[in-house]
């Protein structure tokens, strides 16, 4: 019997000319993000170094969440276009996803809550 | 129950014969059940960094404070994680190379592969010098040596004899009476009781580290050498199938799809170095 559940995929998933174009447009443009929020984030460190605003300052804080939030947009940039999980079914998509994603979540939501000494 | 037993599905439908529930080919959903597998080894060595870290914040070094060399560049010249950041920028043109291959192999096109795929070698071993060099600054250590307190606290000799303090340990040498809040040195006699009373460090590896708490340095050779391996791991891998590329065994087969998985593996690696960068160097 047929079944319309399942997928045909090839290994030979060639592409023309054409469509390599685009796809080269796509890599430089991911690049140009890439490079922009590595520079944004040596910026910061360069004008507002931890060492002269101090470490316990409010402003130290916003630098953090700045370069925390800078590294997950580099991470998805990478995961979902280089590594192509974004053009992946679904299906693959979230199982590679959603159980790291738990795991991690679960470890340091430990850490934070039971971590008090 | 009964109705799916009764619909009897070949395996060669389902499984056998190019067709999968996910339109991936067995050796892609492998390297990426590896790959989740190896994210969480460092999920979890990141984990522990920022725990212990948390727990020991009075005597962690402040990385800005410790990797402020660069290559030819004399040491009093303090250029904070400046290389660091170009490591991370090296690192990311690799893997654009390598998104670039594993582009031109899904045209056929073996000259387009060889180029970038020999670029991202290049690449990958660049990095691995810069990691060898920033290993042998970091164990060689500064100029002059620290003490080390016993609470864990570290102060660093400077050339002219004062003591230069680290910004996270101020508190514990603010008391002092010759400390200078606005520089964070520590000179004359409080200088001098801290020479004689404490242990003189030069440089850093696992039993010792002159820049503050032991762990600093333990994380820092075991973080930045476990994602080093898998670098060096990384440029084998491609390097061999370099070589398959330019004996033409790819073409020959109809399909690139090698230089795919290897470049999953590769962008894995560049992914692990971003967030090294921030939670090892930059927070």
């Amino acid at each position: 019997m047929e079944r319309d559940d399942t997928y045909e995929y090839s290994l030979d998933t060639h592409h023309s000319e054409e469509e390599g174009v685009k796809a080269r447009k796509k890599i430089w443009m991911v690049t140009l993000i890439l490079s922009i929020a590595t520079i944004v984030e040596v910026m910061l460190g360069v004008f507002l170094p931890k060492t002269a605003i101090g470490d316990s300052a409010a402003l130290w804080q916003s630098v953090k969440l700045a370069y925390v939030a800078l590294t997950m947009v580099k991470a998805g940039y990478i995961v979902l276009i280089f590594m192509h999980l974004g053009d992946e079914k679904k299906a693959l998509k979230w199982i590679i996803l959603a159980p790291y994603a738990l795991f991690i979540m679960y470890l340091l939501f430990i850490l934070l809550i039971e971590a008090a000494a | 129950m009964s109705a799916q037993a009764t619909e009897a599905i070949d395996t060669k439908t389902l499984w056998g014969g190019g067709t999968s529930p996910f339109k991936v080919s067995y050796g892609k959903m492998m390297m990426w059940f590896f790959l989740i597998s190896d994210a969480l080894t460092f999920g979890g060595f990141l984990a522990a960094l920022g725990f212990m870290r948390h727990s020991l914040a009075d005597s962690w070094p402040v990385a800005e404070q410790v990797f402020y060399h660069f290559p030819f560049v004399p040491h009093h010249v303090h250029l904070p994680l400046l290389y660091v950041a170009l490591m991370t920028f090296i690192l990311i043109v690799s893997s654009v190379t390598m998104v670039l291959a594993v582009e031109a192999g899904h045209r056929m096109d073996k000259k387009g592969v060889t180029k970038w795929l020999g670029l991202t070698v290049v690449g990958g071993l660049i990095f691995l010098g810069s990691q060898a060099w920033e290993w042998s600054t970091f164990i060689h250590g500064s100029d002059y040596g620290a003490y080390k307190l016993e609470n864990g606290a570290a102060a660093e000799l400077r050339e002219d004899g004062s003591l230069s303090i680290p910004l996270s340990m101020r508190d514990k040498f603010a008391n002092y009476e010759d400390y200078d809040a606005s520089t964070a040195t520590l000179s004359g006699a409080s200088a001098e009781l801290i020479k004689e009373s404490s242990e003189h460090v030069h440089g850093a590896n696992l039993t010792r580290n002159e820049y503050g708490h032991q762990l600093y340095a333990n994380f820092f050779f075991f973080v930045t050498g476990f994602h080093g391996t898998h670098v060096l791991s990384g440029v084998i891998l491609n390097l061999i199938i370099f070589v398959n590329v330019i004996k033409g065994v790819y073409h020959k087969t109809g399909h690139y799809e090698m230089v795919e998985k290897s470049g999953l593996y590769w962008h894995f690696i560049d992914l692990v170095w971003v967030f090294v960068f921030t939670f090892f160097y930059l927070i």
